[in-house]
């Protein structure tokens, strides 16, 4: 047993040091760690309250416009709804989103992504069957299903995330597992009668983390484009919770009179996808130098 | 060849059963069928005779024949609120979505081939920063903002475009630019990487030994070859636009599946619902069977290997 | 092996004179080739031989001018191809004109050298449609079987519409010898044509060269480490270490009177027929970094002769007509 345990000291991982600090991509962090800070605080941090409707002050443009307030800097949407403090709010959606998203179909990927390589044969062939099946039915269609069969709610979003988006990250752990097992410490746990559950955990989880951190970086724009084209078509968070989607889809009526109310909850949408993906981008350049396709 | 086509069929075949199953289970595992499948203001008679239809009092692997040889059949059920079958409907409704993702794709790869091959022959130039840019701001949007911002600028401000509708060229322009605006950067960076490991390979540099002019280098011999990796992945985009025409569709009130769909979504018009999923998963399926074989006709190496 | 003199006029068909080539990186500049002088006849092979890194892939690359792009640059010498310096001559020029039908040239790799995609006819077509612009495809398709023939692939009209993976390694190399020399060019640059293949390959493909210089009088270029090919194959041979050329001369006086300790060592390092040795002999250390290369005798460091002098270049000494080296032991002979 002993042999086994050095044997899984030798498991390479990455490291970073002083020259990959370096060139953190400080930016994305800045605007993801802002997004953070929106979702926790964002009752205090909100100039005005994100749901209270104010009529007489309907449809004000931002205050650099003419006829703007700085009261209302990203000015009003049509029931007089502070934007700015509304995609405040909204953040928090998107965090619960993207989190949830990372741990559940993270989590499920994972393991089955780990099983399917590790006993191969007829559990391969199983869980990858189930993945292609996954793969023929578009997200978004099933979104559609189960709002009809389900209310429209932030938990159908969720359901739908985690039935969907673990196909992606089963696929890649099974690839990368069936190269884990190849190697000498595994095959020695496996010969040393070590269990499959401390195979998995203490042998194959550690070393395919790195691959997990950055899948899940790389999907959280994804996720949140998703939730919000959800919103946005009535199907996911509904009144009176804030989503950017669901602003967006508050402000489409009004298209041709608050430009606004259009472009702002888009923006918030697009740096943060953006930032995300950067720091997906950063974390695959730094943790994965073979530049496989993920 | 043959078993390499037989082999593919199959695989498609299974994936389509398998769809079916995964919405039927979803909906047996949801809630009542019978409700779900027939107007609210049924009449008992009504319900007692769609119990049968379905086999409820069946198991629950027979129910699933029942569903399956109904819909092999082409029976989706019937449109409550269309008043005709879900299929009939659908497929009335498919040429749009069909043509309106085709331009959706035909934009992304016309912009994104491009822009990965002069990303790749002049990588590190302007070109190359430019076209990153744009790929990166492209998959940083939901292609429904797009389409908003799009009628924004270009027909309330401008008054250029149509802002929805259908019927003339003019009408697809803003829909297939907001639908292929999102996968551009993906492509863009597969046909770069793919470029440049061409570019660099010992064929492209026999070819400048034999005297080949650069343009023929670069869009003949090395085109074909980086065309690869994208033709396989292309499947997985169409397949993302036809997810894709869901919301634009909305948006530009286009006439296809998409808005059909969800326009069924809230009236509760579950047939239309569910035969819209299984059909949108026939024709995925049946576009990455199509796009599998193809790319056996583009690279020999894999008519024989497979 | 010799005989081969009959297209020889009094000018040489190339002249490099003092060429230095180097490698811009990130780390410093490479000088790889570092004043590397030679002349080939019309109708003779010279065989440059060396390690790898010794700068004699980069000196054949200098000639076609297919350098690395950006980091490799031509900064001084001439190369006189019939008498015009092509240094000087514009990329666009080069392509269109030189590249195919005057210089041309056969890669090491036959897997690699073939577009998986695209039919050897096509492939085999390039030649022809860059440079002999008024052919038709029926014209095209006659010359390519032609050119098949010549480089003996048997069938040649039934395996025009094959595809490189249909081939083997040695069908794949003749074809790509055939691609090379199709448009009649007067300098083939062969680098190491050989050693990606089977032991009885190599010995067809050798003869296949001399086979088609006999046939069509081209001049070759033999770049190889292997000195036995260098044998087999050259009139002339030349003897690259870290940049430079140590000796020169006719393949003969090279192989029978090695002058420079550094050729000396590479013929130990031939294992010889019947002669049963205790190990094969290798020459110790390692070539100096062409970074900052050491201003004395490059090969100093590894020689058995080594001397004070050695840290001063040596002159290049004239052994007998046409065989020459640089080295201090050699300077009395002078």
């Amino acid at each position: 047993m002993s042999s086994v345990e050095t044997a899984t000291i030798s498991a390479p991982r990455a490291r970073l040091n002083l020259s990959a600090i370096m060139r953190l991509p400080f930016i994305p962090i800045f605007i993801l760690s802002v997004l953070v800070i929106c979702a926790i605080f964002g009752n205090q941090l909100a100039p005005h309250n994100p749901t209270a409707l104010n009529l007489g002050m309907a449809l004000k443009p931002p205050g650099w416009v003419e006829g703007g307030s700085w009261a209302y800097p990203l000015g009003t949407d049509n029931l007089g709804r502070d934007i700015l403090s509304r995609i405040i709010a909204g953040a928090r959606i998107s965090v619960i989103v993207a989190i949830y998203a990372i741990i559940v179909s993270g989590g499920i990927g994972a393991i089955f992504g780990m099983m399917a390589g590790y006993f191969g044969r007829t559990v391969d062939t199983v869980i990858m069957r189930i993945v292609d099946i996954q793969m023929s039915v578009p997200a978004l269609a099933l979104a559609l299903v189960l709002a009809t069969l389900l209310r429209p709610s932030l938990s159908t979003v969720l359901i739908v995330i985690a039935i969907t988006y673990w196909s992606w990250y089963a696929r890649i752990v099974r690839a990368e597992v069936i190269s884990l097992k190849q190697r000498d410490y595994v095959a020695l746990a496996r010969i040393a009668g070590v269990s499959t559950p401390v195979i998995f955990i203490r042998h194959l989880l550690p070393n395919i983390m790195n691959t997990l951190l950055v899948l899940a970086t790389l999907q959280v724009g994804q996720v949140i484009i998703f939730e919000a084209s959800l919103s946005f078509l009535g199907l996911g968070i509904q009144n009176p919770d804030v989503s950017w989607g669901l602003m967006l889809a508050d402000a489409r009526s009004y298209i041709t009179v608050a430009w606004w109310a259009i472009t702002m909850p888009g923006i918030a949408i697009m740096l943060t996808c953006l930032a995300a993906n950067l720091f997906g981008d950063w974390m695959r350049d730094t943790f994965d130098p073979k530049r496989r396709q993920l | 060849m043959w078993t390499y086509i037989l082999k593919r069929l199959l695989h498609g075949l299974f994936s389509i059963i398998g769809a079916s199953l995964l919405i039927f289970v979803i909906t047996r595992l949801t809630g009542d069928p019978v409700a779900m499948l027939l107007p609210p203001e049924a009449t008992e008679e009504m319900v007692r005779q769609m119990r049968a239809t379905l086999g409820l009092d069946r198991p629950i692997w027979e129910q699933y024949l029942i569903f399956a040889s109904h819909a092999l059949q082409g029976d989706l059920g019937m449109s409550y609120r269309w008043e005709m079958p879900a299929l009939t409907l659908l497929l009335d409704r498919l040429p749009a979505t069909i043509q309106l993702a085709s331009a959706g794709l035909l934009f992304s790869i016309s912009v994104a081939v491009p822009l990965g091959v002069l990303s790749a022959v002049y990588r590190g130039s302007w070109i190359d920063r430019v076209g990153k840019t744009l790929a990166m701001a492209g998959q940083a949007m939901p292609n429904f903002w797009v389409g908003l911002i799009l009628i924004l600028v270009f027909s309330v401000s401008l008054g250029w475009l149509p802002a929805y509708g259908s019927g003339s060229f003019r009408h697809l322009i803003l829909p297939a630019i907001a639908l292929g605006s999102y996968p551009v950067a993906a492509q863009t960076r597969i046909v770069r990487s793919s470029m440049l490991d061409v570019l660099d390979s010992d064929y492209i540099k026999m070819g400048r030994i034999l005297g080949a002019s650069e343009s023929v280098l670069v869009w003949k011999y090395a085109f074909r070859n980086a065309a690869v990796p994208l033709i396989t992945v292309l499947g997985v985009y169409f397949a993302a636009m036809l997810g894709g025409t869901f919301v634009v569709e909305v948006i530009f009130a286009w006439p296809g599946v998409g808005r059909t769909v969800v326009e069924a979504v809230f009236a509760r018009d579950f047939p239309v619902v569910q035969a819209g999923v299984l059909f949108t998963s026939v024709v995925f399926v049946t576009v990455n069977l199509l796009v599998d074989l193809s790319y056996g006709v583009i690279d020999p190496r894999a008519r024989v290997n497979v | 092996m010799l005989a081969n003199n009959r297209q020889q006029t009094s000018q040489p068909l190339l002249e490099v004179n003092d060429l230095q080539t180097h490698l811009v990186l990130g780390r410093g500049t490479l000088k790889a080739v570092d004043g590397v002088s030679f002349s080939l006849n019309r109708g003779q092979t010279l065989g440059i031989v060396g390690e790898s890194g010794s700068g004699k892939t980069l000196t054949s690359m200098s000639i076609i001018r297919l350098l690395p792009k950006p980091s490799g640059r031509i900064v001084g010498g001439s190369i006189k191809f019939d008498g015009i310096d092509i240094v000087s001559l514009p990329e666009k020029e080069i392509a269109k004109n030189w590249r195919g039908n005057r210089i041309s040239m056969v890669l090491q790799d036959p897997l690699t050298s073939l577009n998986p995609v695209y039919s050897i006819a096509d492939q085999l077509g390039q030649p022809f449609r860059y440079h002999y612009k008024d052919m038709s495809r029926r014209e095209i398709r006659d010359a390519s079987i032609e050119m098949l023939r010549k480089v003996r692939i048997p069938a040649p009209e039934k395996r025009l519409a094959s595809y490189p993976h249909q081939f083997s390694g040695g069908m794949r190399q003749r074809a790509v010898i055939a691609m090379a020399i199709a448009a009649k060019p007067e300098l083939l640059i062969a680098d190491e044509p050989t050693s990606a293949l089977d032991v009885t390959i190599q010995i067809q493909i050798m003869d296949l060269f001399r086979k088609l210089q006999e046939e069509t009088g081209v001049s070759i270029i033999m770049i190889t480490h292997d000195m036995g090919v260098a044998a087999q194959l050259c009139d002339r041979v030349a003897v690259m270490y870290a940049g430079r050329i140590v000796e020169i001369g006719d393949a003969r006086d090279i192989f029978k009177r090695p002058a420079h300790p550094y050729t000396q060592g590479l013929l130990q390092s031939i294992p010889k027929i019947g002669q049963r040795q205790k190990r094969l002999y290798a020459i110790p250390g390692q070539p100096p970094s062409l970074f900052n290369p050491p201003k004395g005798c490059r090969f100093a460091d590894r020689c058995p002769h080594r001397m004070p002098k050695c840290d001063v270049y040596p002159p290049t000494v004239e052994l007998e007509s046409g065989h020459s080296a640089a080295c201090w032991l050699l300077e009395s002979k002078a």
